[in-house]
C-alpha cells in the first residue's frame, strides 16, 4: 500500500488517481500510524512552503523514520522542496534537510510561476527515471525551485538550471507533476510503484 | 535568460451542456461524439497539452451532472485539466476539485466578488486558479479594452489591463483572455490585446477567440506573446489536427511539446 500524505497542501486526488490507474493501492492519510506502517510514501503538495508545517510537527517522526528504514519515499513539487534545508518562500519553516541547499524563487525578468511543459536533462542513472531519456517533457507549476546537487538525477532549464528530480537511496523527489505529465509521468510513477 | 525551452501550450476546450459536448468535434474512432470523458482522452492522445471543460449548462439542475462529468473525465486524464463555468463560490470550486479538476476557471463571479480569487487561491493554491477575462475593444487600442460579462453582452466598465493586474495581485495563477471581438470569427486572435495583457502581468496568459488556422497560432505566440492558446473549433477536423498544428508551430520556431 502507498500512503499519500495529506497535510492540507492543495488538491491531491490526482496523485491517487494516477497511482490507482497503474494498479497500485493508495490511501490518502494524515494519520502518523498509517504513515509509519505503510510500504511506500508519497508526499505531494502544491502551494506555499509554509504549508509544510505539519510535516515538521506531528508527521516528522514517522517521515524521518521512513527515510532511515529504506521505505521508498517520493516527494512531489513542494513535497520535494521540503526534502531540502528550507525555502526562501517561508524562512521560518524548515525542511527535512536531507538534501543540501535551500529553495529559492525564480529570478526577476522571466514569467513566474513557471507553468507548463518543459524538458528534463537526465544527469545520471537512477531507479526513478529508468526508461526516461533527456528531452522528455514534464508538466511544471511552481515559483520556487531547488538547487542542483550531487543527488540531482535530472535538471531543467528555466531562469537557470534547477533540480527536476533527485534521488538518494530510497528517497526520491520530483519538482514536476508526474500525475499530470502524460505517458512520461505515468512511467515515472510506475517505476516508483515497482520499487 | 534561457527560458525558451518552456513550451507554448495548446489547450483544447470542450463546451459541455448538461453533460454532453455541444460542438461537433469529429474523431474517426469516436464511439459517442458527445461524451466529454472520451473526447478529453482522445484530445490528450492526439497531443493537446491541457484540457478545459467549459460548462455552459443553463439549467440549475445541471450542476450534479457536471460534477459526474468532471469525475468521469478526470479518471482517464493525466494531463492538466481545468473546469470552468458556473463556479460562483469557494464551495462550488471545492466540489469541482474534489471531482478531479486541477484548476478552475472563474469569470463573472470574480468580477462580482473579486475576493473569490484569493479565497480559492488560499485554499487550493494560485496554480489552481485561472481568471477568465472577456475583453472587447472594437477599433480602440488595447489600453481601452473593456471587460465584458454575459457572453460579451454586458460591459462591466472595467479596463482589461487594470482587471488582469488586480486578478494577479489577488492570487490568480493564469489569465484566460478571450477576445469578444474575435470569438467565433476564425480570423485570428487579437494579438495586440494579448501582447498588452502579457506585458502587464508576470503570470501566464492563455489566448482565446478567433483561431481559424495554424498561422493564427504562430501569430499569437510570437506577436501576441501568449503562453498558451485555447481553441475548440480548430480541433473539429479530426485527430491529426493537433499534430499538424504543432508541426507548423515547431517549423516556425515556437517551442512545442513534441512528440507527446
Amino acid at each position: 500500500m502507498i500512503a499519500i500524505v495529506d497535510y492540507g497542501a492543495g488538491n491531491i486526488s490526482s496523485v491517487k488517481k494516477a497511482l490507482e490507474h497503474l494498479g497500485a493501492t493508495a490511501e490518502v492519510t494524515s494519520d502518523p500510524q498509517v504513515i509509519a506502517g505503510t510500504e511506500k510514501l508519497v508526499v505531494p503538495g502544491v502551494g506555499h512552503f509554509n504549508r509544510c508545517l505539519p510535516l515538521n510537527r506531528q508527521l516528522r517522526l514517522p517521515l524521518l523514520d521512513s527515510f532511515s528504514s529504506g521505505k521508498p519515499f517520493l516527494g512531489i513539487c513542494v513535497g520535494m522542496q521540503w526534502l531540502f534545508e528550507g525555502s526562501t518562500e517561508s524562512p521560518e519553516t524548515s525542511g527535512a534537510g536531507l538534501f543540501p541547499g535551500e529553495c529559492d524563487r525564480f529570478p526577476a525578468g522571466i514569467k513566474c510561476p513557471h507553468v507548463g511543459w518543459n524538458q528534463i536533462d537526465v544527469r545520471k542513472d537512477s531507479r526513478l527515471l529508468r526508461g526516461i531519456e533527456s528531452g522528455a517533457f514534464v508538466y511544471y507549476t511552481h515559483s520556487y525551485r531547488a538547487p542542483v546537487g550531487d543527488d540531482t538525477i535530472a535538471s531543467t532549464e528555466y531562469g537557470g538550471v534547477f533540480s527536476a528530480a533527485i534521488e538518494r537511496d530510497n528517497v526520491f523527489g520530483v519538482q514536476f507533476h508526474p500525475e499530470k505529465s502524460g505517458a512520461t509521468g505515468l512511467k515515472i510513477l510506475e517505476n516508483f510503484c515497482a520499487l | 535568460m534561457p527560458c525558451e525551452r518552456l513550451t507554448k501550450r495548446i489547450i483544447a476546450c470542450l463546451d459541455v451542456d448538461a453533460g454532453r459536448v455541444v460542438k461537433g468535434i469529429q474523431f474517426e474512432q469516436l464511439r459517442d461524439a458527445g461524451d466529454p470523458a472520451e473526447m478529453a482522452r482522445l484530445h490528450a492522445e492526439a497531443g493537446a497539452d491541457e484540457i478545459v471543460l467549459l460548462d455552459i449548462t443553463a439549467t440549475s439542475g445541471g450542476r450534479k451532472t457536471l460534477i459526474d462529468t468532471v469525475a468521469r473525465t478526470a479518471r482517464q486524464l493525466f494531463i492538466p485539466f481545468t473546469v470552468g463555468g458556473g463556479i460562483r463560490t469557494l464551495e462550488d470550486a471545492a466540489q469541482v476539485f474534489d471531482a478531479g479538476a486541477d484548476k478552475i476557471s472563474i469569470n463573472s463571479a470574480a468580477i462580482a466578488r473579486p475576493e473569490l480569487i484569493s479565497e480559492i487561491a488560499n485554499r487550493f493554491g494560485s496554480q489552481a486558479v485561472i481568471v477568465a477575462v472577456d475583453g472587447k475593444r472594437g477599433e480602440n487600442p488595447p489600453q481601452a479594452a473593456e471587460v465584458y460579462v454575459a457572453g460579451g453582452r454586458t460591459s462591466t466598465g472595467r479596463e482589461v489591463l487594470q482587471w488582469v493586474r488586480e486578478a494577479e495581485k489577488r492570487g490568480a495563477g493564469e489569465i484566460l483572455l478571450t477576445s469578444m471581438d474575435r470569438d467565433g470569427t476564425g480570423i485570428g486572435f487579437d494579438c495586440e490585446l494579448t501582447a498588452a495583457v502579457s506585458g502587464e502581468i508576470s503570470i501566464p496568459v492563455i489566448a482565446s477567440g478567433g483561431a481559424g488556422n495554424a498561422e493564427h497560432f504562430v501569430d499569437v505566440f510570437s506577436r501576441g506573446k501568449a503562453d498558451a492558446a485555447l481553441a475548440a473549433s480548430i480541433f473539429h477536423f479530426g485527430t491529426h489536427a493537433i499534430a499538424d498544428l504543432k508541426q507548423t508551430l515547431l517549423q516556425a520556431g515556437i517551442p512545442m511539446r513534441w512528440p507527446c
